[in-house]
């Protein structure tokens, strides 16, 4: 996807992932990350998560294919920093996950890629989630202008900090064209820290 | 009002906010290990960028490296494939690389404070959770994603949101038996995995305060496991002594200068907090770990949990962790039979850690059915633990004694469980399949536990197992 792209609505199907504390590991197996290039790699999302149910995990189940929208509970990506699992959850097809909350890495690594991770009150995130259940060929809108989460017979806030919400409906999320950006500034920050210069005298 | 250290470190590193939010933070050293950066490099060559600051910047190998046989090429051909990849990334943007057969090789976060290249004041990054290991220095160290590895390679910067900041004193005094590793578990215990969610954790009292630096890593090295993906200890007379004569630091003049900027650095006594809690040393006993992720531990005398005891929403997730690992409600956690001990990783593989490790062990054997290892955390580390002769001690016992890397902590490589078997483990995750086999099960605990536990066989208090 382009650094530059404006996200504001993405309207889709959800799939519902049930879990606390679902970890990078669970997401994506280390054994995966042994790659040069994240191609390829949503096809191991889940992996031993979905074997461990034998195939009654919802990335398994036919009727959430094609979701783009993932629902999740409290502190969702936690443990290893490996961007290898938003790339693996976003190739596979998702554009925005909504959860009761993020990791701090994971919410990082998810934003810099064009993922927004958006939060919503357990309540809510556990209506949806049932709803989808439900109903997996539901609609389900998520809106980042108007900050809500639609659904057919629901619907609520979302919430994300308003500066990054911001750089996705405005698509300047491109970290690294800003951060080189101005580069006479780092060259002057640098120049000011006495370890660059070995503490010289 | 006064700062804390964080508040410090981070205006002093602050080139501009940006529009996101985020702070455009300067990092003032970059590691680099093979797992994470070569889609990072890949995206430089894409668009015709250098590495900004290939000084600041140094690379080693340590995840996916055999810390057995170790002649190129690998066995492993997708391994292989990531080596070479580093070997020309580093070559071509002019990356220093400590590579295998270098004597300055082994884990990133062990390396880093080793050579002296981890300094208090410093902002650190590196493309690993661990990374907030380097706090214990009084350094702010996050572990990044490949996507900002590609960003510090090409800007020397990070885009960071801002951090509160919770100070954790642990008063009083630890016992005997019981160690840093115990003093984490417990945090983590208490705070639960996700408590540190927005925060740095601050690490002080008396007992962080009187521990090694090889102690303070252990504890920053799992504030991420408490959700806190930076942790820091202030840098005091422990931090100056340690970092006197390696080989990144300055000397002499320069190294007086040096100690007194990082002495300024320290939160002030007067500094605000966002939250201030206190743990009472004098009560932690030998911390074990029963579920699947590191918040579910327990002391080694305690019994499992019941779900039923568990508020409502955590009901599903205990009663999950208990059927992974095969653990019933109310059994006791001492006696649990175990297969493998290792002791390794970037949480307890330094000297340290073997030498407590070694105490236990000597003049005993392992188990029979235990098959029990020691992965130094670095070349340096195995050098001078040889010159001490504790890989003796550990081979006449009966654990194998192999070369650096992260070995059996995250399943990357050849060390790996094998089906449903049980780990006494010294590393810092026991989510469901991290040692490598999907069904795997680890018990974190210190390492002088895993030696107690390779020798009986079994989880025991190794209280009972050291003389005074």
């Amino acid at each position: 996807m382009s650094a530059t792209q404006v996200i504001k609505v993405v309207v889709g199907r959800g799939i519902p992932v049930r879990g606390e504390d679902i970890d990078t590991d669970r997401i994506i197996p280390a054994r995966y990350l042994r790659v040069v290039s994240f191609e390829g790699i949503e096809a191991h999302v889940f992996e031993d998560d979905r074997a461990e149910v034998k195939g009654a995990h919802p990335f398994d189940d036919p009727r959430f294919q094609g979701a783009s929208i993932l629902v999740v509970n409290r502190n969702f990506g936690c443990g290893s920093s490996r961007e290898h699992a938003p790339q693996a959850i976003a190739r596979w097809g998702v554009r925005v996950i909504v959860g009761e909350s993020f990791s701090d890495i994971f919410f990082g690594n998810s934003g810099v890629i064009g993922l927004p991770c958006v939060t919503a009150p357990k309540v809510d995130v556990e209506r949806l989630q049932t709803a989808l259940e439900q109903d997996p060929a539901a609609e389900v809108r998520v809106d980042l202008e108007a900050m809500t989460c639609t659904w057919p017979g629901g619907s609520c806030a979302i919430t994300m900090p308003a500066a990054v919400r911001d750089a996705f409906v405005t698509g300047a999320w491109d970290t690294t064209g800003m951060l080189l950006d101005k580069f006479d500034e780092v060259r002057a920050v640098a120049a000011r820290l006495p370890y660059v210069s070995g503490f010289a005298g | 009002m006064g700062q804390t250290l964080l508040q410090k470190v981070w205006a002093l590193h602050t080139v501009r906010q940006l529009q996101t939010g985020q702070t455009q933070l300067f990092v003032g050293l970059h590691l680099v290990h093979e797992v994470t950066s070569p889609q990072a490099f890949d995206a430089l060559r894409e668009r015709g960028w250098t590495v900004a600051f290939p000084n600041r910047t140094f690379a080693t190998v340590d995840h996916i490296v055999p810390t057995t046989a170790r002649q190129r090429p690998f066995l492993d051909v997708m391994a292989e494939g990531m080596m070479s990849a580093l070997e020309r990334n580093c070559r071509d943007f002019g990356v220093s690389l400590w590579n295998l057969g270098h004597a300055n090789q082994g884990i990133v976060h062990v390396i880093g404070p080793e050579m002296g290249l981890t300094q208090p004041g410093m902002t650190i990054a590196c493309g690993d959770s661990h990374t907030s290991t380097h706090g214990a220095f009084g350094a702010i160290a996050f572990g990044i994603g490949t996507s900002q590895v590609r960003d510090v390679l090409a800007t020397q910067c990070l885009a960071i949101e801002p951090l509160k900041v919770r100070r954790i004193r642990v008063t009083g005094r630890l016992s005997a038996g019981v160690y840093a590793k115990d003093v984490v578990l417990a945090i983590i215990r208490k705070l639960g995995v996700r408590g540190g969610v927005g925060y740095a954790y601050e690490f002080a009292g008396e007992v962080i305060e009187r521990m090694s630096m090889d102690e303070r890593m252990t504890i920053c090295n799992m504030a991420i496991e408490g959700g806190a993906r930076v942790g820091y200890v202030n840098p005091d007379e422990t931090t100056f002594a340690y970092m006197k004569g390696r080989p990144f630091v300055p000397q002499g003049a320069a190294f007086d200068r040096a100690c007194a900027w990082w002495k300024s650095l320290a939160s002030d006594a007067d500094a605000a907090y966002d939250d201030d809690i206190e743990i009472d040393g004098n009560e932690l006993t030998p911390v074990v770990t029963w579920g699947t992720n590191p918040g579910q531990a327990i002391g080694v005398a305690e019994h499992v949990p019941s779900p039923d005891a568990q508020a409502a929403s955590e009901r599903a997730g205990v009663a999950d962790a208990l059927e992974y690992m095969g653990f019933t409600a109310g059994a006791p956690i001492a006696g649990t039979k175990v297969d493998v001990a290792f002791i390794g990783s970037c949480t307890n593989a330094r000297l340290s850690d073997l030498r407590e490790a070694a105490k236990v062990v000597k003049g005993r054997h392992v188990a029979s059915h235990v098959q029990a290892l020691v992965v130094p955390g670095s070349e340096g580390v195995r050098a001078a633990a040889e010159k001490e002769g504790l890989h003796e001690i550990f081979r006449a016992a009966g654990f194998e004694w192999r070369e650096a890397g992260c070995s059996m902590c995250l399943g990357m490589n050849p060390d790996k469980l094998d089906g449903r078997q049980m780990c006494a483990s010294s590393s810092n995750r026991n989510f469901k399949g991290r040692q490598g086999s999907p069904t795997g099960r680890t018990l974190l605990m210190s390492p002088a536990m895993v030696a107690a536990a390779a020798i009986t066989g079994a989880v025991v208090d190794v209280r009972g197992m050291v003389q005074a």
